[in-house]
């Protein structure tokens, strides 16, 4: 078992014959992903890395019984590009793109809320979500990762590949990877992933990786507290960050003494995770609390 | 992207919020009092244009009481630099100034539209306490903060409006005239891709006529490309010219004011490699994303963005190498620091594909990069070669 995703998902790929949809296409093969064609309107009926290029995710749907999608379209065509996904049926939607307008984003979540309310939504701005050994939707680099027992869901990229690291480093591996992005309006959030997570037999705990900047991880930490019963480690990023800077896309800002590291850590340690203000502790964190031995 | 106050005023104008008529003011365009916009008592309000609050405290807002003052204060305000409780001690300088028939203000209430992360709608939040700082309000007296949702679907409704308008006691004409303010206020917001429209204080006059007597406008960076007209308003000599240079090729810089400088792929380990460093006992000199990819050339930018900054004694690279190969990046790296001279203490941490060869490389090239696989060695380590080079 898993969440989102696993062995069985045929995944296409939007924005299929441009370089990015192209060269992570090409990874996501090469990991095994069960890819079963892409899409990139006017190419279609074409071949591209030995798959079919549809003009529109309908007819890929149709043709390939598609059911998941990874999104590589540029800004300007990625909410377009999202909503065309739900449409024709898609269930998992991983949209890589980052730059997309704010306004876009809120549309397109208030059309997913009222008419695809089963559609799953991860990012935009992130580096998509892996099951490890069977399904890679995103560009994280495969070859970290390590089948096992962790849970991980982060707001950052690359801070989440530093979890992947050290899970397998220790031994414990992981069963899903969801990295949600950092834009101010996104997909799933913390709490859509905990809850996948807590009907998952495979996942034994669960990884969460913050960053300053809104009540994400505040509102998760009140739902760990109510309802989520396997373990939690947590990091929040930007505790040194000064106040009113928007630290890069990732969209973290702290505004009005609000949504700052130390909030969230205490939020969260009150809720019972084992917090860690050490980045490059996570790994040895979990094994701690799960009392693993290094395999 | 920030608009200045004149800016953003003429942006409300066109979705009929009623603004002031002002003059604006440069070097080369005197306040010659023939030019002056009307003003029943003979005064006005000159005000200095930058991108910050906190301008009246800082001297960067008069009254003048005739035309002649009006034009010795807005020369004396030209070209100076205005250190405000928000600018930091650098300050920011005066290359505009707008000028204001004053007006007899009765009441000053808070209005703003911005995006809320929990419930992914609009915003608007209102207070009849304006004037003043709306976050000390919000902390001393949560009641006094009105806020409602916009539903995209039907956008703002006459029924919210009504609503705001009495809750913020407004009788008669200015009754009258709110709903029409704050749909143009949410049609600007839209149309133009706003993050946060700003009006404070919005004044209720002694004739009981609403005027947006300031107004502050952030557009979202990400719709600049449907944005073009506003975005040439960008006016870059309010912004930290290092954050300049560094959009400028594809970096995410934001100065800070620590010794050690970091450059790092991807903003959240960037932040988390400056909560290391600070945690090692070092102060981060900078903020710095170079994002995926990490090109010889972006690598090569970042390092001489990082060596502009004079305080910086000891330079940390954390790069989590995931599709792009560590010995690939250890290669832009080498290249990049031959090519820009780097003689600072440099550690590097790679992670990731290939690692392994990556630092053997970076040992191998004989520039003194010092090449760590942990993080928290990494950070340890440079934090005491930046204290051994201040010594």
């Amino acid at each position: 078992m898993s969440i989102l995703i696993n062995s069985q998902t045929r995944v296409i790929c939007q924005g299929f014959t441009g370089k990015q949809g192209s060269f992570h296409s090409e990874q996501a093969i090469a990991y095994g992903t069960k890819m079963v064609g892409g899409v990139t309107p006017n190419k279609g009926g074409q071949q591209h890395l030995g798959l079919p290029v549809f003009n529109t995710v309908h007819d890929a749907v149709r043709d390939t019984g598609a059911n998941a999608s990874m999104i590589y379209v540029p800004a300007p065509f990625a909410a377009d590009a999202i909503l065309e996904a739900a449409d024709a049926g898609i269930e998992v939607i991983a949209c890589i793109t980052e730059g997309i307008p704010v306004l876009d984003m809120l549309n397109v979540k208030a059309v997913l809320a009222n008419d695809y309310p089963e559609v799953r939504l991860i990012g935009p701005n992130c580096p998509g979500l892996i099951t490890p050994g069977e399904c890679k939707i995103g560009i994280m680099p495969g070859s970290i990762h390590l089948p096992g027992r962790i849970g991980i869901v982060s707001r950052s990229g690359t801070l989440t590949y530093e979890a992947v690291a050290q899970t397998t480093a220790v031994g414990l591996g992981q069963s899903t990877c969801v990295g949600i992005g950092g834009d101010p309006i996104h997909g799933m959030d913390f709490i859509d992933c905990l809850t996948l997570f807590a009907d998952d037999p495979q996942t034994e705990a669960v990884i969460m990786v913050g960053e300053i900047g809104g009540s994400a991880e505040e509102e998760a930490a009140h739902f760990i507290a109510e309802q989520f019963n396997k373990p939690v480690v947590a990091y929040i990023a930007g505790a040194t960050a000064p106040t009113g800077k928007r630290m890069g896309h990732a969209g973290a800002v702290i505004a009005g003494g609000r949504g700052s590291a130390e909030d969230k850590f205490r939020a969260l340690e009150h809720a019972g995770v084992r917090i860690v203000r050490d980045p490059t502790l996570m790994g040895k964190a979990m094994a701690e609390l799960l009392g693993h031995i290094r395999a | 992207m920030n608009l200045h106050e004149y800016q953003a005023k003429a942006l409300l104008a066109r979705f009929a919020v009623p603004v002031s008529p002002g003059l604006v003011v440069n070097q080369s365009v005197e306040a010659a009092p023939e030019r002056l916009p009307a003003s029943h008592d003979g005064r006005w309000v000159v005000k200095a244009q930058i991108h910050s609050g906190a301008r009246g405290k800082a001297g960067g807002i008069s009254l003048a009481d005739s035309p002649e003052a009006v034009q010795t204060q807005a020369a004396k305000l030209l070209g100076r630099t205005l250190i405000t409780a928000q600018t930091g001690s650098t300050g920011l300088p005066v290359h505009q100034v707008l000028i204001e028939p004053a007006v007899a203000i009765a009441r000053e209430l808070y209005l703003a539209m911005t995006i809320d992360r929990q419930s992914q709608r609009v915003v608007v939040i209102a207070s009849a306490q304006g004037g003043m700082d709306i976050e000390e309000v919000s902390e001393q007296n949560p009641a006094a903060i009105l806020r409602l949702q916009i539903n995209p679907t039907v956008g703002l409704m006459a029924y919210q409006a009504r609503q705001l308008a009495f809750a913020l006691g407004l009788t008669n004409s200015a009754f009258k005239q709110f709903p029409a303010l704050l749909r143009g206020m949410y049609d600007a917001f839209i149309a133009e891709d706003a993050d946060l429209i700003e009006i404070n204080p919005l004044a209720v006059t002694q004739e009981n006529h609403l005027l947006a007597v300031d107004a502050k406008i952030t557009i979202d960076s990400n719709a600049a490309y449907r944005q073009k007209a506003l975005f040439d308003q960008r006016d870059l000599t309010q912004e930290d010219p290092t954050e300049v240079a560094a959009r400028s090729s594809g970096l995410n810089y934001i100065s800070l004011s620590g010794e050690i400088a970091c450059m790092v792929n991807g903003a959240g380990l960037a932040m988390a490699t400056m909560d290391l460093i600070q945690s090692a006992g070092g102060q981060p000199a900078n903020f710095l994303d170079v994002g995926g990819g990490t090109s010889t050339g972006k690598v090569a930018a970042a390092f001489k963005l990082i060596l502009a900054n004079p305080r910086v004694r000891a330079i940390l690279v954390n790069i989590f190498g995931g599709i792009v190969r560590c010995d690939l990046i250890a290669t832009g790296i080498i290249t990049a620091a031959k090519e820009v001279g780097l003689t600072i203490p440099t550690v590097v941490r790679l992670e990731g594909t290939n690692a392994a060869e990556g630092r053997q490389m970076l040992a191998e090239s004989g520039l003194g990069l010092i090449a760590e696989n942990d993080l928290a060695m990494a950070a340890a380590r440079v934090v005491s070669l930046s204290n051994g080079v201040a010594q």
